[in-house]
């Protein structure tokens, strides 16, 4: 009997029908396309994008040339140089650089900044058009905290009650 | 050859030449549309949204694609055969187009009006596979080479069980000629072929989506295996005319699908009374553009559900499966019309 029903099934195409359904049904129901220049997908206050070097209110820099980011940068993309600053003697970073290309975006270097110092931003979107400018510099990872610092600061409370 | 006779041979050739254009120009447009329509078919049954980028919802893509395909470079591969390399293409569109010849699009609105139309199609359909197994040969690739012998084969089986399911059209019509064929079927929705000869019907369609090689039979191009089969060297202009040829062989199959299984350009509410007189002022040829509509949208729904055969089971289907039916359904029709039986009492 079941043969039969098999036969019957296979020439009426009964299996394929119910594809082909399947596949109209899904031509009517809500499309799930970001259109992405004009829309974006919401992210989390944790999302680990491009870094940045972070100051204190009154412009002093936060990083204190610890080198714990350094040591525990899993790729080994960060390389730091320390000495005394000119001005006043402290303990600062003559030289920070993040190569992105080494960089895995684990965000370790946050969590073992001290300081909360280096960060991850939300920045995903960013690219480069000539050799070396995957290195970012201390000045870049500045700037690009300087530009971010509202929104750098913002996601750091919304998370600090989870840490 | 007097004056006079050179001056209407002169007539006749201007107004084929016109005719001719009248079908084409719209055809590659109806193209290039259809590749839209697919991207945006596919896209939406996938829930995605397809091309929107280029022109309000994406309606000047085929334009860009065009205009991008034109500017790019033909490379004729090293070790290649050059002259056979760039005939191919030509080969395989050819025949793609010259079948539109004996399409009816009207009563007597043909280019053409052949007795043997049904032979010619057939003919035209067979002799593009030629295009397909040079390109793959004279790419001196191994994987053209391979795409071109998967694609000989599948066109040589589906092709004999294509043959047959006509065959059984023709014993009902009692002629060849497709207007003759369409005009066979007049009296309404259920004169139509497509009921008696349902299993030719269903026959048809499928051979149909593999002479074209199209998914869930696109063996010949099999993306995953052998990258694009049998054009995988070729680029540009000479790409995009596979490209054509085969969204032209789309068209063509849906054409021919309303043509001898739905009633080509009779309206379905022939014979119904109010209907029939509410519907009267709709032109044939509409009829015949939404039916062949109808089954144009059907290969792209095909392709956006099946996943690709394997080979031996597209061998098998055509020759174990089809063969046999459409063997059994012309005993059965010609049963019916010895004896006089539904529907050929008329």
């Amino acid at each position: 009997m079941r043969s039969v029903k098999q036969l019957v099934d296979s020439f009426l195409l009964t299996e394929l029908l119910k594809g082909l359904r399947v596949t109209l049904k899904n031509m009517f129901r809500k499309k799930v396309t970001v259109q992405y220049p004009d829309e974006k997908t919401p992210q989390s206050p944790r999302f680990r994008g491009l870094h940045a070097l972070r100051t204190y209110p009154n412009g002093e820099e936060r990083c204190i040339a610890c080198k714990l980011c350094e040591a525990v940068c899993p790729a080994a993309a960060i390389t730091i140089e320390a000495g005394p600053r000119e001005s006043d003697g402290t303990r600062r970073t003559t030289k920070y650089e993040i190569d992105l290309f080494k960089c895995i975006y684990c965000g370790f270097c946050e969590e073992s900044c001290p300081v909360d110092s280096i960060v991850e931003t939300r920045v995903f979107d960013y690219h480069f058009e000539n050799r070396g400018e995957n290195i970012m510099t201390k000045a870049m990872l500045l700037e690009v905290g300087r530009r971010y610092e509202p929104e750098i600061a913002s996601d750091r409370e919304a998370d600090a009650k989870y840490r | 050859m007097s004056e006079i006779d050179l001056l209407a041979w002169g007539e006749t050739l201007f107004f084929i030449v016109l005719k001719i254009v009248a079908i084409l120009l719209p055809l590659i447009l109806a193209v290039a549309y259809t590749t839209y329509a697919e991207r945006k078919i596919i896209g939406y049954m996938q829930l995605r949204v397809g091309p929107n980028r280029v022109g309000p919802r994406g309606w000047l893509q085929p334009i860009s694609d065009v205009i991008k395909l034109i500017m790019k470079e033909i490379v004729v591969p090293k070790g290649s055969s050059k002259s056979l390399f760039v005939v191919a293409p030509v080969l395989f569109i050819g025949p793609s187009f010259a079948a539109w010849a004996v399409i009816p699009f009207d009563a007597g609105v043909v280019l053409a009006d052949i007795d043997a139309g049904l032979l010619y199609i057939l003919a035209m359909t067979s002799i593009a596979v030629y295009g397909v197994i040079i390109a793959g040969w004279a790419s001196n690739s191994k994987y053209a080479f391979l795409g071109a012998m998967r694609s000989a084969a599948q066109i040589v089986s589906y092709e004999l069980a294509m043959g047959f399911a006509l065959v059984g059209v023709l014993m009902c019509a009692q002629s060849m000629n497709l207007g003759e064929i369409v005009l066979a079927q007049s009296g309404g929705f259920f004169q139509w072929y497509w009921l008696p000869l349902f299993p030719l019907l269903v026959v048809y369609w499928i051979s149909g989506v593999a002479e074209t090689n199209r998914a869930p039979f696109d063996m010949a191009e099999g993306e995953s295996e052998i990258v694009a089969g049998f054009h995988v060297e070729y680029a540009g202009m000479a790409f995009s005319l596979f490209f054509l040829a085969e969204y032209a062989n789309m068209i063509l199959i849906s054409f021919l699908t309303a043509l001898l299984f739905f009633g080509g350009w009779l309206s379905p509410f022939e014979g119904y009374g109010w209907l029939d007189s509410a519907t009267n002022w709709i032109p044939g040829t509409v009829w015949l553009l939404l039916k062949s509509g109808f089954f144009l949208f059907g290969l792209i729904w095909i392709r956006a559900t099946f996943p690709r055969f394997r080979y031996d089971q597209i061998m098998r289907l055509g020759w174990k499966i089809f063969i046999p039916v459409t063997l059994v359904w012309i005993s059965i029709v010609a049963i019916w019309i010895k004896l006089n039986w539904w529907p050929f009492n008329n």
